[in-house]
């Protein structure tokens, strides 16, 4: 067996292909691990794309909604920190009131700035995009300065939520384990946003809320000639929808890692916009898209704290690291292109709709 | 004498008609300030623990203005920010028109800024009336390849600009470090650095900054207005972002014109970096970054997307980002103000609807008409068959 | 309803208008488009807020602010444009709004199935719950509309022009529905312009004319003549002249064209048709049988997926609108706020949208605004478009005087070839009768003349010959003066006696 590897390793091309696969097969557990956690943000973000837009608003302001929402989870945290203490953390999750409390203010600052987002498309029924673009620039305008201000004030130190430990009896079983180790071996954001990814797509398809959510995003007039309140169907999705947002920001801040930067969320939001269209505007399928842009991503961090060896090694110094910063954005548009055709948005989508008795 | 009294209410209407087209921008500008005054009240008293100052938004904004206007040397520096705002404004203006939102800018731009250095690092010893502008048409390439590629994704395949564009930046952002890491890297450098860009440098016209890019700046702006109001091509432009399908049924070709406005966008925002690395920085090293991309979106809205109007926006935030950092060194308020403000002045910008009752002001027919009420298209539904 | 008074900027939709429904009985509400019927119905179906006036149901005065007011109250409606959501199945929008849960939260959908059956066989007629509405025809989606109403429970039903997208023999199934639902002793509303259905269906008739009600007969005390004078104000002479055709060369030659729909569905399915100088050929079809398309692929807006096009000798298949036009060929499209005007620019670029780019609108890549603001004053007042001046934008003109500026733009110059999509829908009668005799004009100074019209009257008063589209083929060619008006109806509906693939599914039994 030996000697069979050795001789198809010295075949150049085969070699290395097979170098690849090896230690990919290697890799396996700690990558998925890897795109599971890297895919928590874009997959919340993308969420919140599918519940705005199936109700027949675009939101491009999600990652300014993130970005806030990653602002106000760390700095609520350290405000109630230096208020009561850090309190003791529980075992499980690492828990601690100032956190609780942190990202509840988190999901409220997001809701607040997705409030005005829809009230911005719905009832100023203002350019959608240029709506969504607003809340992106105040939010990196306001947490940088923000950022900035507290640079010179010495605040308390954070904790942050901490990932579930899966028993290694578990988590050794070959696929079954390591799927169940990298799906629920995360903190509470991540194992919530799991959650929420299989009742969401059941309520969408299933429930009175979803019917009515499609049926407004697809043809809101007919909607409202049935007893539908538009209006307030559209408010109701956009608002929650700011929670998952603001989900997503809080686990870069507050559950990924214990502190802010200004501008942590490095297109994450936009990543999952791209998510959601690949994934057809379902739950599930943003889920699969998310996991796919964090893939290429996992792949590159594994390279670069665990390089192979051997020649393809030796290829991979060759090819610069910039490559692999830039593959995840690289693969969101190859995708993008590759599939729009065949992804047909809600047919209302960005469209502000405006009842007859008021023309 | 009959004759001059008819004649005496025009130049009243005409004050009438300009005040309906420059009295939203404006109550918009000066309600930004208002909530931006309050925002730094707010955060010196709650963040910071300082005690109560209701003169520390004055304070702030008398050091910006200072700053933007106190000298010649700061009016020099006003203009000298403004020149890349304008390039890169007028391009998203432009895009605008086209019913296109080209958030691309930044990509563009440091694109454009590497087309040039690129150019500039290969002709060290040409004489500097053929180097200028070979790195001037580099840089300008550059960012033109930059918008290119999402305006033929958005022609082929329908995938959204807001999008493509965004990604692209981060590509630029990537590609630009490797390439001051690697083919430009000068010998010895440490951090890496490109060389000098030589005798391609800009020269300096006013004061010790004001480089021949001004001039490049503001001799755009007829040029911009001409294209669009006076030639065919700006009337296929706009006939393409005011309603695609008739523009087909006319004629023109919606997939051609979104290439070519973005090519054009890309093309002005490459020449905004190309201005600012051979007119100011001279070299690029991997921090070399702009919030050209973000200000230039701003620029062309508050200007309306016609080219005069993004003039006088690109000059007002050319001061305002002139006047940030002796803000923040003489009242101790984060240049990043300047971001939120942007932020605001959009706002009450886009919500003009609610602002003109409040302000009791008539729409002039067409006044509205700024063309970026048509921006926003479902994703990959255009029939652009 | 009692004095109801809605006025819009500019004018009164409804002017003082009483109408009063009793039980178990047909009453048509008839008036030209534009005359207030639609206004006044929204009104009752809480859309649209009275100025003046009041509603009342069975005595009572009732505010209705909105649909779920007026469906609580059992008034249902069915619109002129379905109110159907194509993606989703025949029970999603037939329960939307009223759904059957299963709890408070998840849908019933298996006991939304079988109220819609029970419902339908009631009523004679079978529906697949899970179909996608898409999926269905026009006239199977009507009566997905009127399963609506009656999954409602609807007492008072409003049907906005229903008939309008139906083949005479579909209109003759509605009818025998809407007669059992009446002796269900349920009440109707029918509103149409069209004298003959109103007729044959109602119990009363009420006529109203720029928003006011001018009159109230019964279908046995009077004539169409007498109802047509009635809508319109004065007699009326129902068919134009169009007086002798003297047809010449060959124009356009149409050889076994195939066009697929944005879906990528053949929908025009080998067309074979010549049209000759100085004829106008009418394209008798029920909407969606393939006209639009058929057009657009004529003029370069879509591509042809097989055959040949000849226009004067010249090959000119899955050439560029560009090179169509200039060819001298002139194009009225059937959506003229997609296709035909760019309604944010002004009237001056409206008018040259088709030639801003050669001389004199233009010298090389600079236009000459002068010379265009002499060429469309010039056509404003040549077809007497209504406008302050040239200057302001399209959007602010109404329906009839938009659609003047497409036709002085496209009927100027010595256009060979007109191809006109539904030119006068959705116009008054003065527009009407402005832009016909501008067709025959257009005919008789030589041009070809290629008109579609979902309205078999405007092909039969002005076509020399008649070709009747079937499912994307041209199934017969008829002679204009000699059409029979049954027949060609028969025709646009089964597509002649050799086709026996007669719809099968959803027709009533």
């Amino acid at each position: 067996m030996d000697s069979f590897l050795h001789t198809i390793n010295g075949i150049p091309v085969l070699g290395i292909v097979f170098q690849f696969v090896e230690y990919f097969l290697n890799a396996l557990p700690f990558m998925s691990r890897v795109a599971v956690e890297l895919a928590v943000p874009i997959c919340l973000a993308a969420l919140c794309g599918v519940m705005c837009e199936r109700s027949g608003v675009v939101n491009i302001g999600l990652e300014g909604i993130m970005l806030t929402a990653a602002f106000t989870g760390w700095f609520a945290e350290a405000v109630i920190t230096g208020i009561m203490g850090p309190g003791t953390p529980t075992p499980v999750f690492g828990l601690t009131v100032p956190l609780v409390l942190a990202l509840l203010a988190a999901i409220i600052a997001g809701m607040l700035l997705s409030l005005l987002h829809a009230w911005l498309s719905i009832s100023v029924r203002a350019d959608q995009i240029i709506a969504g673009a607003i809340i992106n620039i105040a939010a990196f305008g306001m947490t940088g300065y923000l950022n900035t201000l507290l640079a010179t004030v010495s605040l308390p130190v954070t904790s942050n939520f901490t990932a579930l430990t899966i028993p290694s009896a578990v988590s050794n079983i070959p696929l079954v384990g390591w799927l169940i180790d990298a799906l629920f071996g995360q903190g509470p954001i991540g194992i919530l946003m799991v959650i929420i990814v299989v009742v969401f797509q059941i309520f969408l398809f299933r429930s009175r809320w979803g019917l009515r959510t499609r049926a407004v995003g697809e043809h809101p007039r007919a909607a409202e000639t049935v007893g539908i309140d538009v209006i307030r169907t559209r408010y109701r999705n956009v608002v929650l929808s700011g929670a998952l947002a603001a989900l997503g920001g809080a686990y870069l801040s507050i559950e990924a890692t214990n502190g802010f930067q200004a501008g942590m969320t490095q297109g994450r939001g936009f990543i999952g916009l791209a998510a959601m269209i690949v994934g057809r505007w379902t739950p599930l399928g943003a889920f699969g898209a998310a996991l796919l842009f964090a893939a290429s991503q996992a792949i590159s961090q594994t390279i670069s704290i665990s390089p192979p060896t051997g020649e393809l090694g030796t290829l991979l110094d060759h090819v610069p690291t910039q490559f692999f910063d830039a593959l995840p954005y690289l693969i969101t548009i190859v995708v993008l292109a590759g599939l729009i055709g065949r992804s047909i948005a809600p047919a209302a989508d960005g469209r502000p709709y405006q009842r007859e008795s008021a023309s | 004498m009959s004759q001059a009294i008819a004649r005496l209410p025009r130049p009243r209407a005409l004050l009438r008609y300009l005040w309906s087209l420059i009295a939203v921008p404006l109550v918009s500008f000066f309600l930004a300030l208002l909530v931006g005054a309050i925002v730094i009240i707010l955060s010196s008293t709650l963040v910071l623990k300082n005690p109560f100052d209701p003169t520390l938004p004055l304070t702030a904004y008398q050091a910006l203005a200072q700053g933007a206007f106190g000298s010649f040397n700061s009016v020099v520096t006003t203009l000298v920010i403004t020149t890349p705002l304008l390039l890169a404004g007028l391009g998203v203006g432009i895009g605008f028109r086209a019913g296109l939102f080209n958030i691309g800018a930044q990509g563009q731009f440091l694109m454009g800024a590497v087309g040039a250095v690129a150019v500039a690092a290969n002709m060290q010893s040409s004489p500097p009336a053929i180097a200028i502008p070979a790195a001037l048409a580099g840089g300008a390439l550059a960012g033109a390849a930059w918008g290119f590629v999402p305006g033929l994704l958005k022609a082929t395949s329908g995938a959204h600009e807001v999008v493509t564009t965004i990604m692209m930046n981060y590509i630029a952002l990537a590609s630009l470090a490797w390439i001051v890491k690697g083919p430009l890297k000068e010998m010895g450098s440490n951090p890496p650095t490109t060389p000098d860009v030589g005798a391609a440098a800009l020269p300096i016209l006013i004061g010790s900054t004001g480089h021949l890019g001004i001039l490049l700046a503001f001799a755009a702006v007829p040029i911009a207005w001409f294209l669009l109001f006076r030639t065919t091509r700006g009337f296929e432009i706009r006939a393409v972002g005011a309603n695609p399908d008739a523009a087909r049924y006319a004629g023109v070709n919606p997939r051609l014109m979104i290439v070519l406005t973005m090519s054009i966008a890309g093309m002005l925002a490459g020449l905004a970096g190309a201005c600012t690395i051979l007119g100011i920085s001279h070299r690029m090293n991997t921090t070399f970054q702009t919030k050209v991309g973000f200000d230039s979106i701003t620029v062309a809205l508050l200007g309306r997307s016609n080219p005069i109007g993004i003039m006088f926006a690109a000059l007002l935030f050319g001061a305002m980002r002139a006047g940030a950092p002796p803000m923040q060194i003489n009242a101790g308020i984060p240049v990043e103000l300047v971001d939120f403000i942007q932020a605001l002045i959009l706002l009450f910008l886009i919500a003009n609807a609610v602002l003109r009752r409040l302000l009791r002001l008539r729409g002039v027919a067409g006044a509205e008409q700024t063309g970026f009420q048509t921006i926003t298209r479902s994703y990959g539904r255009e029939t652009l068959t | 309803m009692r004095g109801i008074t809605k006025r819009y900027p500019g004018v009164v939709a409804n002017d003082h208008i009483d109408l009063d429904l009793r039980q178990g009985e047909i009453h048509a509400l008839l008036g030209e488009n534009g005359a207030g019927k639609t206004t006044l119905m929204n009104i009752l179906y809480g859309l649209a807020v009275p100025d003046e006036g009041e509603i009342l149901v069975d005595g009572q005065a009732v505010r209705i602010a909105g649909p779920s007011d007026a469906i609580a109250r059992g008034i249902e409606m069915v619109h002129q444009h379905f109110m159907l959501i194509p993606v989703l199945s025949v029970a999603e929008n037939v329960v939307l709004g009223e759904e059957t849960m299963a709890n408070p939260v998840f849908l019933d959908r298996r006991e939304a199935s079988r109220r819609i059956r029970k419902l339908a066989g009631r009523f004679g007629f079978e529906l697949d719950p899970d179909a996608k509405v898409e999926s269905l025809s026009v006239g199977q989606q009507q009566r997905v509309e009127i399963l609506k109403t009656l999954y409602r429970d609807a007492q008072i039903l409003v049907l906005d022009e229903p008939t309008a997208v139906l083949t005479p023999a579909e209109t003759e199934e509605i009818f025998v529905l809407l007669r059992n639902l009446a002796k269900d002793g349920r009440s109707i509303i029918f509103i149409s312009h069209k004298l003959n259905e109103v007729l044959e269906i109602a119990d009363r008739i009420t006529v109203i004319r720029r928003g006011r009600v001018v009159g109230e007969r019964r279908p046995a005390e009077t004539d169409d003549k007498e109802l047509a004078e009635l809508m319109v104000g004065r007699s009326v002479q129902l068919t134009v002249d169009r007086g002798e055709s003297h047809p010449t060369e060959v124009m356009l030659k149409v050889e076994d064209l195939h066009v697929r729909d944005d879906r990528g569905n053949e929908v025009v399915r080998g067309v074979d048709v010549e049209i000759r100088r100085g004829e106008i050929l009418g394209i008798a079809g029920v909407a969606g049988n393939g006209q639009d398309e058929f057009v657009e692929a004529l003029v370069g807006l879509r591509r042809v997926a097989s055959g040949r096009v000849w226009l004067n000798g010249r090959n000119v298949t899955g050439a560029s609108p560009r090179q169509i036009n200039e060819a001298n060929v002139g194009y009225v499209p059937a959506d003229r706020h997609r296709f035909g005007l760019i309604l944010a620019f002004p009237l001056t670029d409206n008018l040259v949208l088709t030639s801003y780019y050669k001389p004199p609108f233009a010298h090389g890549l600079v236009r000459d605004g002068r010379a265009i603001l002499a060429a469309a004053r010039q056509r404003v007042r040549e077809y007497d478009v209504r406008t302050p001046s040239t200057e302001v934008a399209a959007q602010t003109l109404s329906g009839g005087n938009q659609q003047k500026l497409i036709v002085s733009r496209e009927f100027g110059g010595d256009t060979t070839l007109l191809v006109l999509d539904q030119p006068t829908r959705g116009l008054d009668v003065g527009s009407i009768e402005f832009i016909h005799k501008r067709i025959i004009e257009k005919r008789d100074a030589g041009t070809a003349v290629l008109l579609v019209s979902a309205e078999l009257d405007e092909v039969l008063e002005l076509s020399d010959r008649i070709a009747v589209m079937y499912r994307g083929k041209l199934v017969a060619f008829v002679d204009g003066r000699q059409a029979d008006k049954n027949q060609v109806g028969l025709l646009m509906a089964t597509g002649g006696a050799t086709d026996e693939t007669h719809e099968a599914t959803g027709t009533s039994t």
